[in-house]
C-alpha cells in the first residue's frame, strides 16, 4: 500500500496489514463450506436478534391476536388513530376514482402503469405518496432481481431457493407467482428501456446470491433499484396518470358493504385532511426500517415507518411472519457517518470475503443472509474477533480488494459505482482496503396477508409489495425484494382494475376506526401513541446515533 | 469547542446560526437543530437526489452543492436546501421513437443552446460529466450519452446551474432509455424462457413441490446441487 493514504485511524492498521496478508490464501482456499441444516439452526437460536427473549410481544387485540411481533411494531399497531369519525366530513368528497394507489416506490408504479394498460382511464388512477414520486426503499436497492432465465436455471429451482431460504414458512402460491412472473418482469423492463448490465454477446450478467443455488441476480451497477424505477417514473408521466405527491394516507375508508374504499389522505406541507373514495385501493406504503426494532440502525428510505401495516389492521386484515425481521450482513459500521448504510451484498456475489480482525474467514460468504448475519454478531460478540469502530461498534471486515483480483481491474468502478463513490467521499478506497460492516436492519419479512391476486381478507383493499407478507416466509434472499415489487404490483393494477368494473361503493364510513378504539379498550391498552406516525422523529439529539445493545 | 464531548462547529442554516457537532452531516446537522423534514430528505443513503443542498465556504465566493445526506458539515459554512427544481418533463410514446439525434432535438430543443461552459459537470454531486453527456446527446450519440449520464440521481442541482437553461436529467432518462430499447434491445434467453413458463414447462416440477410436506421439501432444498461457481 505504498504510496496510498489510508481511510482507516492508525490502531486499525495492524489489522488490514493482516487481512492483506492472508487475502492471497484466503482466496485460493475458495472460502468455507456452507452450514449443515443443523448448524444453521443452532447460530439463528443462538445469535440472530429475532431470537433475542423480550424484544417481541402479542398483538393484544384485533384479527391477528397473539402474533409475536418485535415491539417497535406491536406499538405502532396498539396506537390510536391520528383522526376521529367525527373530523372528517365523509360527505365532501375531493377525489372520487376508480383506482386509488397509496405509495409511489416499485410496486405502485408498476401498479399504476398495469390498471391503465387494463383499462382504468388515467384520470380514474389516483396515486400519492408520502415524500416524491419515486422516492422509496425500491430506488435504494442496489444488487439486483432474480429471475431465473439462464439455460442451467429455472423457475423451479429458484422456487425451491426461495422457500428454503424462508424456513419453509413462505405461502407457496405466492412464491409460484413470483417465480414464474420473473423473467416476464425483465422483459417487461426491457422493453420499457431499463439498462441491465449484459455480456459482450449480449446475454444478461448472472450474478450469485446469498441462498441461491443459480447465478440468477441481474443488476443495473449498483443501482439497480434507481434505474428501474426511475424509468417506472418516466413512463409514469408520460402516461399521464393523477398522482399527488407530499399527501399520505392516515386510516381507510369503508363503506356500509365492509369494504374499503377508498383513504382519509393527509397533506404533509398544508396539514388539510381530503377524502378519496375508490372502488378499488391498493396499499405499496413499504416496510418499517425507520422503527429501528432493537435499537438497530438502518439501510431505510426515510418514509419506511410501517404506516400500512397499522392502515390495513385497523380494516380488519391479517397479517403475518411479522415475528422476523430481515438485518442485512453487511451494513457500513465505518465511518460513522454512513453507519447502517448498505454495503450491496453483490460485493460477495462477484468475490470479496468477510474476515475477523486477524484476516481468517469465518463463514461461507453466501449463506442465506439471516445466517449471514447471525454469524458476524458471533464473530464480533462470543468470539471476539470484531474490529471496534471509534465510536464503540464492533465490525468485521469485507475484503473488497479481493474483487478485482478475481474479476479484473475496472470491475469496482464499473459494477460498484455508488459503493465506490460513497466510501471515496470518506478517504477509503475500496479497490484497495476492505471495509467495515455489522448487520443492519434491512426489511419487513411479513406483512399483511395476500394472495396471488394481491386481495386481502378485506374486499376492496390490495396489497403489494414490502407491506405484505408471505411471499418470503421468515427470511427473503437478495433480489427477491425487487422481484417481488414488480410482480405483485403488476398484479395488483391487474386485479385492481378488474375489480373497479364491477365494484359498487356503499355509504362511506370511518366506524372501523371506531371499533378499533373498542378492541383497544377491551384488551386493555392504555396509551398515548397514535398512529400511523408518518415521519421518523430525529430532531435534536435523537439524531447522534445510539449505540446497540446486541446480546 | 466542545459539548457532551462533541467537537462543534458553527453553521448558517439558510441564515439562521446554529452550533453543531462537527462529524455530522448537513442532513443529520438540519435536524440535530431541530429541523423535521417533509421536503428535502428521502433515502439518506446517496440514492434518490431528494435532499440536493447549495452552500458557500467561509472565506470563499464559490457557491457549491452536495446531497444533504452525503456532505459533512464544516465550521462556517452557510446552507439553503433546493428540494425542488422546477422543469417540465416532455411526454413521449417510448414504443415510437427512434435512437437518434433528432429524436433530443424534437423533444428538448434547448439542448442546441448548450454553451459548454461546464457549469453543470461542476454543480453535479455524483462527478458526472453532465456537459458531455449533454452534447453527446446533441450528436447523436445514445450510447455515450446513456453511459455517462447513468449514475444521475436526478437531485436538479445541474439544472439550476445551467446558463442555457438546460434540464440535462431529462436528456439523460431519454438516453437511457432509448440505449436499453433500441440499441441493446431485449435479451433472447429471457425472450425464451418466458415462452416456456407460458407453455406451463415449468408447472409439474413447481406444483409437485408445492404439495410436498416439510420434511420432504427440506430434504430437497438441503441437498439440492450448487451451481455458482
Amino acid at each position: 500500500m505504498s504510496g496510498y493514504i489510508s481511510g482507516y485511524p492508525e490502531y486499525m492498521q495492524d489489522s488490514i496489514r493482516k487481512v492483506a496478508e492472508k487475502r492471497g490464501s484466503n482466496l485460493s482456499s475458495h472460502g468455507i463450506n456452507a452450514m449443515t441444516a443443523e448448524e444453521r439452526q443452532s447460530i439463528l437460536e443462538h445469535f440472530h436478534p429475532d431470537w433475542k427473549p423480550n424484544m417481541k410481544r402479542p398483538i393484544a387485540m384485533g384479527p391477528s391476536k397473539g402474533m409475536m411481533v418485535p415491539n417497535e411494531v406491536a406499538d405502532i399497531l396498539e396506537a390510536h388513530p391520528l383522526i376521529k369519525p367525527s373530523d372528517i366530513d365523509l360527505n365532501h368528497i375531493d377525489y372520487d376514482v376508480e383506482v386509488l394507489i397509496i405509495g409511489a416506490g416499485g410496486a405502485g408504479l408498476s401498479a399504476a402503469l398495469l390498471a391503465q394498460e387494463n383499462g382504468v382511464p388515467v384520470d380514474q388512477i389516483l396515486m400519492i405518496q408520502k415524500l416524491r414520486l419515486g422516492d422509496a426503499n425500491s430506488k435504494m436497492s442496489q444488487g439486483g432481481i432474480q429471475a431465473a432465465d439462464s439455460s442451467i436455471d429455472s423457475p423451479s429451482i429458484h422456487y425451491l431457493d426461495v422457500i428454503g431460504g424462508g424456513h419453509y414458512a413462505n405461502k407457496p402460491d405466492l412464491v409460484e407467482a413470483l417465480v414464474k412472473d420473473a423473467p416476464d418482469v425483465i422483459k417487461w423492463h426491457e422493453e420499457l428501456g431499463v439498462m441491465y448490465d449484459k455480456n459482450p454477446d449480449g446475454s444478461l450478467l448472472e450474478i450469485a446470491g446469498g441462498g441461491t443455488s443459480r447465478r440468477r441476480m441481474h443488476s443495473c451497477k449498483d443501482y439497480t433499484g434507481l434505474e428501474i424505477t426511475r424509468v417506472l417514473v418516466d413512463e409514469f408521466i408520460n402516461r399521464g396518470i393523477s398522482n399527488i405527491e407530499f399527501t399520505s394516507a392516515v386510516d381507510f375508508i369503508m363503506d356500509s358493504k365492509n369494504q374499503v374504499a377508498g383513504a382519509v389522505l393527509f397533506d404533509m406541507e398544508t396539514e388539510e385532511y381530503r377524502v378519496a373514495r375508490a372502488k378499488s385501493t391498493i396499499l405499496a406504503t413499504g416496510g418499517f426500517g425507520r422503527l429501528h426494532i432493537q435499537g438497530f440502525a438502518t439501510t431505510n428510505h426515510y418514509g419506511a415507518t410501517g404506516d400500512g401495516i397499522v392502515m390495513a389492521y385497523r380494516t380488519g386484515a391479517i397479517l403475518r411472519d411479522l415475528d422476523s425481521t430481515q438485518y442485512h450482513p453487511t451494513g457500513a459500521a465505518y465511518p460513522e457517518q454512513i453507519v447502517g448504510q448498505l454495503a450491496t451484498e453483490k460485493l460477495r456475489g462477484r468475490g470479496a470475503l468477510p474476515v475477523n480482525k486477524n484476516g481468517e474467514l469465518f463463514v461461507y460468504h453466501l449463506e442465506p443472509r439471516d445466517i449471514e448475519s447471525s454469524s458476524y454478531i458471533r464473530e464480533c460478540y462470543e468470539r471476539d474477533n470484531g474490529i471496534i469502530t471509534p465510536t464503540g461498534m464492533r465490525a468485521v471486515w469485507l475484503d473488497t480488494p479481493m474483487i478485482e483480483i478475481v474479476t479484473g481491474p475496472g470491475t469496482i468502478e464499473r459494477e460498484f459505482a455508488a459503493m465506490f463513490r460513497n466510501f471515496k467521499k470518506f478517504g477509503i478506497d475500496i479497490r484497495k482496503e476492505p471495509i467495515l460492516v455489522f448487520p443492519t436492519l434491512h426489511y419487513q419479512n411479513g406483512g399483511v396477508e395476500i394472495n396471488p391476486n394481491t386481495e386481502t381478507s378485506v374486499p376492496g383493499l390490495f396489497c403489494a409489495g414490502e407491506v405484505c407478507g408471505g411471499v418470503h416466509g421468515k427470511n427473503r434472499l437478495m433480489g427477491n425484494s425487487q422481484l417481488d415489487l414488480y410482480v405483485f404490483g403488476r398484479r395488483a393494477g391487474k386485479a385492481a382494475a378488474e375489480h373497479a368494473k364491477n365494484a359498487s361503493v356503499g355509504k362511506l364510513t370511518l366506524a372501523h376506526l371506531d371499533r378499533y378504539e373498542r378492541w383497544l379498550a377491551k384488551a386493555g391498552v392504555k396509551t398515548d401513541r397514535k398512529s400511523p406516525i408518518l415521519l421518523p422523529e430525529y430532531r435534536g439529539k435523537k439524531t447522534l446515533e445510539h449505540k446497540l445493545n446486541i446480546l | 469547542m466542545t459539548e457532551n464531548g462533541n467537537k462543534m462547529v458553527t453553521i448558517y442554516v439558510m441564515g439562521k446560526k446554529q452550533k453543531v457537532p462537527a462529524d455530522l452531516t448537513i442532513m443529520k446537522a438540519m435536524e440535530y437543530a431541530g429541523h423535521q423534514f417533509r421536503r428535502g430528505a428521502g433515502c439518506r443513503g446517496g440514492f434518490c437526489g431528494a435532499c440536493a443542498t447549495v452552500y458557500r465556504k467561509k472565506g470563499s465566493y464559490k457557491l457549491q452543492g452536495a446531497l444533504a445526506c452525503q456532505k459533512i458539515v464544516e465550521d462556517g459554512m452557510i446552507i439553503a436546501q433546493i428540494p425542488f427544481s422546477p422543469q417540465e418533463k416532455v411526454t413521449y410514446k417510448i414504443n415510437e421513437l427512434k435512437a437518434e439525434a433528432n429524436t433530443f432535438l424534437e423533444y428538448y430543443p434547448e439542448i442546441a443552446r448548450c454553451l459548454a461552459c461546464n457549469t453543470c459537470t461542476k454543480a453535479c454531486p455524483q462527478d458526472i460529466m453532465v456537459m458531455d453527456y449533454v452534447q453527446s446527446a446533441l450528436r447523436g450519440d445514445v450510447t455515450q450519452a446513456a453511459k455517462l449520464s447513468f449514475d444521475c440521481l436526478g437531485c436538479g442541482l445541474c439544472a439550476m446551474r445551467c446558463p442555457a437553461e438546460i434540464v440535462p436529467y431529462n436528456i439523460g432518462q431519454l438516453a437511457r432509455r432509448l440505449e436499453s430499447k433500441y440499441i441493446e434491445g431485449p435479451t433472447e434467453h429471457v425472450l425464451k424462457r418466458c415462452e416456456e413458463v407460458k407453455e406451463g414447462k415449468f408447472d409439474a416440477e413447481i406444483e409437485e413441490m408445492m404439495k410436498m410436506d416439510k420434511a420432504t421439501l427440506s430434504k430437497k432444498y438441503n441437498t439440492r446441487e450448487m451451481k455458482i461457481k
